[in-house]
């Protein structure tokens, strides 16, 4: 997609953060390494429980601690490790360099300030603007994220709207400081379908517009393939796989990928059973042994049972996955990659 | 598949019939009624025995309250459900708790929906010992096998509620709906808390079971994917009415209403291949307290004319059990 040549703005290394529970220890982010490049946009799936969310709050420093503690690792924010920063550091970075997107806006917004207040804050507290120039500051932001009469809207209570404006209005505040970098977490799942087309359209065009990079937080894989320019694939954890979109969709390679994408319902084909992972994602406190992944795996074999594979590294690919490396004996991996970007095609 | 529609449509299990479904808002000093929200209104469809036929819409279009009213959760304030040739609404409470026997509704949640201080056995058991579906002697048998049918195993028979995955309760719910043996299950929802991967597996679960049991399914759903999956038909609402029904491959290859069009088009697309074109449709759905005028989608409806504003458009038939309610039906496509 064109993002090679392009200034890497967010390098994240060796990412652990876990959380501690009496005596039991919950690795809910254990080893997570990616980069993001200004302006694209990189998406980060998994399902419930694999540490996509908590991987997010750590880069804006949001766990709480205690429970939760960034135990290792690096999160270098234009050649600047965040985890050193200062609390006072990191509050100047929030909102103005690094802005985040939540699921639900209802509990993001403070519900007795008007929304043109709220996003006049951060331009009076990150840019020093006077009260009324914020205010018009606010309403020309409500403007360019399509919210109709915004002079109006302003002066309303996030209660007054609806689901669709409340996300513009978070898009709003987290755009108006012209961030580098913005995370999206699960920024449309809460929405209807019609109203999610108008949000992601609203967030393409504004990215396009201002050069941001995000970080695209989802379970929803159409929302990964109509958004993102390379996506990581978490599962129990830690990343399976990393690669392009494209390679995403036509020849995934974890077998988690596969499984994934072949549970999907299509919506232009039909099949009379979906082919679903069996099993359920294992307790974060009492993960198996070798590979997460390994009791779920239609190929897994010893090895994956006893040890953890690394992210082995092809390019611009990365995958956690015993087949490709040369101690692999089971069947051949080639022939299950075969066999996935026939039944997508289908 | 087509083989066994024309078999099982000759048996109607279900009929709704101008469904009305008005919430009463209360306001000023009295507390007296100042307006309705109109969250179901007029709505008419039938269902035959042995298919499933899915509900679709986004938030507010009225699609859970139908299935609320179809089992009297609420009480429908007009219109007529008959289940099996008897008119659901002017049975008594005592004669419906009997009728539900064969109506059984699987939610959401099922964590909401299950008692967290009784076992999977006990719960099982007691929705057996109602109507005393199975006798007292061979109920935990039968409970067994229940959950050996729903992928579940013997030794999860004395745990609680809380000792479950969210697959695993669903499936539970999905016993516990079995256990009284009914005829027609409202599914609301019933997979849209889970993971993809645990989706399928449920989703697959609930058609394995309704060949063997030969049941009905009214599935309400939002998400297309799940419901083009399941369905045979599929009836699609707006702002509490139905603007078309449809066999699924019609719906979904031909769609006739300009709403069910552009919400066909706003779904994101996984495969990379098929790049489509994108209706994206103005504003929000209106408040269905002062829904507009002539036909309810016109405020956001690209193809909108002075008649879509002064008129409401009759669901009428387009051939082949197609209906849409628009005024251009015919002409689209």
């Amino acid at each position: 997609m064109g993002t090679e040549h392009k200034e890497t703005i967010l390098e994240v290394k060796n990412l652990k953060t876990h959380f501690f529970s009496g005596k039991k220890v919950i690795k809910a982010v254990d080893g997570v390494d990616f980069d993001v490049k200004r302006g694209e946009t990189l998406g980060i799936v998994g399902e419930s429980g694999s540490g996509k969310s908590i991987t997010s709050l750590s880069i804006m420093r949001l766990i709480a601690e205690p429970p939760g503690k960034i135990v290792d690792g690096e999160i270098n924010f234009k050649g600047k490790n965040l985890l050193s920063e200062t609390e006072e550091g990191m509050r100047q970075m929030r909102g103005n360099k690094i802005s985040m997107i939540f699921q639900e806006p209802m509990t993001s917004l403070n519900p007795v300030y008007s929304v043109g207040e709220q996003i006049a804050e951060a331009f009076r507290i990150h840019q020093k603007l006077p009260k009324k120039e914020a205010w018009q500051r606010a309403v020309e932001m409500l403007r360019l994220v399509g919210i109709p009469s915004p002079e109006k809207r302003a002066k309303q209570e996030p209660h007054e709207l609806s689901g669709g404006m409340r996300q513009r209005v978070m898009i709003a505040m987290a755009l108006a400081c012209k961030p580098e970098l913005l995370i999206a977490d699960e920024p449309t799942t809460a929405l209807d379908v019609t109203i999610q087309a108008q949000i992601l359209d609203l967030l393409k065009n504004l990215q396009e517009q201002l050069g941001t990079a995000v970080i695209m937080i989802t379970h929803d894989m159409g929302v990964v393939s109509e958004t993102c320019d390379r996506v990581a694939v978490m599962y129990c954890g830690k990343i399976v796989e990393h690669t392009d979109v494209d390679s995403l969709f036509e020849n995934p390679k974890h077998p988690y990928t596969q499984g994934l994408l072949r549970s999907i319902p299509a919506v232009d084909r039909d099949v009379e059973e979906l082919e679903a992972i069996p099993g359920t994602v294992p307790s974060p406190d009492n993960l198996p042994k070798g590979c997460s992944f390994a009791p779920r795996c239609p190929f897994a074999t010893d090895l994956c049972r006893t040890e953890e594979p690394d992210l082995l590294i092809d390019n611009d690919d990365k995958v956690r996955c015993w087949m490709y490396s040369e101690r692999w004996n089971g069947p051949a991996a080639k022939e299950v990659a075969a066999d996935v970007s026939h039944a997508n095609a289908n | 598949m087509s083989a066994t529609l024309t078999l099982t449509k000759e048996k109607e299990i279900l009929q709704v019939k101008d469904l009305q479904q008005y919430f009463p808002i209360k306001g000023g000093v009295f507390g007296r009624t100042v307006n309705h929200v109109k969250a179901v209104d007029g709505v008419n469809f039938t269902i035959y025995e042995g298919e499933t036929v899915s509900i679709v819409g986004e938030s507010g279009c009225g699609k859970s309250t139908t299935g609320r009213a179809i089992l009297r959760l609420d009480e429908p304030t007009g219109g007529e459900v008959i289940f099996q040739g008897t008119n659901l609404l002017s049975k008594s409470k005592r004669e419906m708790r009997s009728i539900r026997k064969d109506l059984q509704v699987i939610f959401q949640d099922p964590f909401a929906s299950l008692n967290p201080r009784r076992s999977i056995g006990q719960t099982l058991e007691e929705a057996m010992g109602i109507l005393n579906v199975v006798p007292k002697a061979n109920r935990r048998r039968r409970a067994i096998e229940l959950l050996e049918q729903v992928g579940l195993k013997e030794e999860h028979i004395d745990r609680y509620p809380h000792e479950f995955s969210g697959g695993q309760r669903q499936r539970i719910g999905i016993a516990r709906a079995l256990a009284v043996e009914p005829k027609l299950i409202i599914c609301d929802e019933a997979v849209s808390a889970l993971d993809v991967s645990v989706q399928a597996q449920v989703l697959n679960l609930l058609k394995k079971l309704q060949k063997e049991y030969g049941l009905t399914y009214l599935f309400i759903s939002h998400d297309l994917g799940v419901v083009r999956h399941i369905s045979d038909r599929i009836i699609v609402m707006y702002l509490g009415k139905v603007v078309e029904i449809a066999e699924k491959k019609s719906l979904f290859d031909n769609p006739r209403h300009p709403y069910t069009q552009a919400l066909l088009s706003a779904i994101p697309e996984p495969n990379r291949k098929k790049k489509k074109e994108r209706i994206i449709l103005k504003g929000d759905v209106p408040s269905p307290i002062d829904p507009p005028s002539g036909c309810r989608f016109h405020t956001r409806c690209p193809l909108a004319t002075d008649l879509c504003r002064q008129s409401d458009p009759e669901l009428k038939s387009l051939g082949e059990g197609h209906q849409a309610a628009c005024h251009y039906a015919e002409a689209i496509s």
